[in-house]
């Protein structure tokens, strides 16, 4: 206490000038990531014509929720809201059993094969076929032009077992043994001792996955271009975005997104972006305790 | 030990025996994952095989002629690919340099922050970013650098420039511009790890520091970076091998006609000519270069650090 209070009264003019500018620095990093965001959010609630004067910051000057109405009625929107939100959670709930089940199996101390097991693994992390020959083995195993092709080809990576591997190598065996003792079979052990103690980093592995579906377009592009039925959302953002770079251009942007004169493309393409954005800002601040945890268990280790 | 010097081998063929089957249940599951990983990670390394044919889409991989290495030599000498693996490997080095920088400078500079409720703040703001897609990124990073967009009218009002600038009419603003959309969206999450290792040095050092009169600057200096040094190379190691991965969403989605001859990269490359103009061959030609590239980089680097004494990653 006392040196602290010290120390406090040596803050001499350079550690001032210091905090001055670290603080300054502070804000303005946070400006900066902020208002984009932000700027996104007030183009998207303002007036379609007014917004191309430009001039608009934080605050809407006209305001409108036209462009959102204009975006939730685009045909390959509301396809691709329902496509997203399928595979994201069935995409991220089978992908999580599949790798922790494999990192179980790995973490297993007697498990015979467990070396050569994780080497197989660990190799595909560094040898990669490639983007021709996976679209190759895709087309012949029939997952193109499906919906199966945002699920299946991701299911298992060594990057998500690692992490989940160290893990549960950090419990105690104490567990698995009492358990076997009882006459525990391994599944049971799985499913009642491990995961719930794996909850946190189940979580987020699972955050990852989720986010990784959620924003995926390329997939969606190579392998669905042709079915309207399978695009997803930020596929379709990615197209009316697209659409508006082209028209940016042009003198008179007015394309087909704009025909009605209270929506043009600058507030369609921000509510668009913000739509997308949403589930990922609302659920942010619950979820981000998570990835920090998380972060520094998987990240330096192996 | 010893115990198990005095088995017989018999005994030992009979308990592993026994091993198996109490661990059929591990056995089955591992079987099924092994037969998805050959699947989906090793049959497309088979499908390399396209690389050395005139692959065509109707006779498949078993009817194709072969050509050797016709691909291979075609690739390195067009110029198109040639300026293309310039474009990925710099803009890839660019990134790499500077999203690591700004990562060490961003958590050293928090770390200094001493309100722990201001220092939750930044950092809870910093890492929002990366949890946006590339594709709406780009849409805010081509807004802000549009003609009337922010940047052109924050500069110019503070008469920096004289006029707007059109940054996506000039080929030189392409890799800084990519550089500072990757610095944008991964600065804070990056700096993740570096401010938990920070944290985890141990305060004495500081103290004792503090103690000699050492000052801010003298502190990070010689106790805060040589505290990272481990993660650095760790983290340089792990990334090095995506160099040539680097970026292919942000060129794809940025470009545009003007500024094509920078911001092509590899996978681009692949995409247009192998996808796009369905010449298979070609394309998994530079993919199997791609990968061949990314190795070296990491054994090289990882012999680097293992010469200079520093952790390695195998």
């Amino acid at each position: 206490m006392n040196s602290k209070q010290k120390r406090k009264v040596q803050m001499s003019k350079w550690d001032w000038a210091f905090v001055i500018c670290n603080t300054t620095f502070m804000v303005l990093f946070c400006i900066v990531t902020l208002y984009p965001v932000l700027n996104t959010l007030a183009l998207s609630f303002n007036d379609g014509l007014d917004a191309v004067k430009g001039g608009i910051h934080l605050i809407p000057r006209k305001f409108s929720a036209d462009a959102y109405r204009t975006v939730f009625n685009i045909q390959g929107i509301k396809q691709g809201a329902i496509v997203t939100v399928a595979r994201t959670v069935l995409g991220t709930l089978l992908a999580l059993a599949a790798n922790a089940l494999l990192a179980f199996v790995v973490s297993r101390k007697k498990f015979l094969f467990r070396s050569s097991l994780s080497l197989f693994w660990v190799i595909t992390m560094y040898a990669n076929g490639g983007m021709i020959p996976g679209l190759v083995l895709l087309k012949a195993l029939g997952l193109t032009n499906s919906f199966w092709v945002y699920i299946v080809p991701g299911l298992v990576g060594a990057f998500n077992i690692l992490v989940l591997r160290t893990y549960m190598e950090g419990l105690p065996d104490s567990y698995e043994e009492s358990a076997q003792l009882d006459g525990a079979g391994y599944i049971t052990i799985f499913v009642k001792i491990i995961s719930p103690l794996c909850k946190p980093v189940y979580a987020t592995i699972a955050l990852f996955m989720a986010v990784g579906h959620w924003n995926s377009w390329f997939d969606a592009m190579l392998y669905n271009r042709t079915k309207p039925e399978y695009t997803t959302l930020q596929y379709e953002l990615q197209k009316l975005l697209a659409n508006v770079m082209q028209q940016s251009g042009n003198a008179s942007s007015s394309g087909k997104t704009a025909s009605s004169s209270k929506v043009t493309p600058v507030t369609v393409r921000s509510a668009a972006t913000i739509a997308t954005m949403l589930p990922i800002i609302c659920l942010y601040p619950f979820l981000q305790r998570y990835f920090v945890t998380g972060l520094t268990i998987g990240g330096v280790k192996e | 030990m010893s115990l198990m010097g005095t088995r017989s081998p018999a005994l030992k063929e009979k308990n592993t025996k026994a091993e198996l089957k109490r661990q059929r249940v591990l056995l089955i599951i591992a079987a099924l994952f092994v037969v998805y990983g050959i699947v989906f990670y090793y049959l497309p390394l088979f499908g390399w095989i396209m690389a050395f044919q005139n692959y065509k889409i109707k006779d498949g991989i078993f009817g194709s002629e072969f050509v050797g290495l016709r691909w291979f030599k075609f690739l390195f000498s067009d110029q198109t690919f040639i300026r293309v693996i310039r474009n990925t490997l710099c803009m890839g080095v660019i990134n790499l340099v500077a999203t690591t920088i700004t990562a060490i400078g961003f958590a050293i500079l928090l770390n200094e922050v001493r309100n722990t409720f201001g220092k939750k703040l930044v950092q809870t703001i910093s890492y929002l970013p990366h949890f946006l897609s590339w594709i709406v990124v780009t849409g805010i990073v081509h807004d802000a650098l549009s003609i009337n967009g922010v940047v052109n009218e924050l500069f110019v009002n503070l008469h920096i420039f004289d006029e707007p600038v059109s940054f996506f009419s000039h080929k030189e603003y392409f890799w800084p511009i990519v550089a500072l959309s990757n610095v944008w969206k991964e600065t804070g999450w990056n700096a993740i790890i570096y401010l938990a290792t920070i944290t985890s040095i141990d305060p004495a050092l500081y103290e004792a520091a503090a103690m000699d009169g050492a000052g801010r600057w003298q502190k990070i200096k010689h106790i805060t970076l040589p505290g990272l040094r481990s993660t650095i190379i760790i983290l340089l190691i792990m990334n090095i091998g995506n160099v040539i991965n680097a970026g292919f969403e942000v060129q794809y989605l940025l470009t545009n006609g003007f500024i094509k001859p920078v911001s092509e990269t590899i996978d681009i490359y692949v995409l247009t000519y192998g996808v796009g103009k369905m010449n298979y061959s070609l394309g998994t030609a530079a993919g199997i270069f791609k990968t061949f590239v990314s190795l070296v980089l990491i054994v090289l680097f990882n012999f680097i650090a293992k010469k200079t004494g520093d952790e390695r990653l195998f």
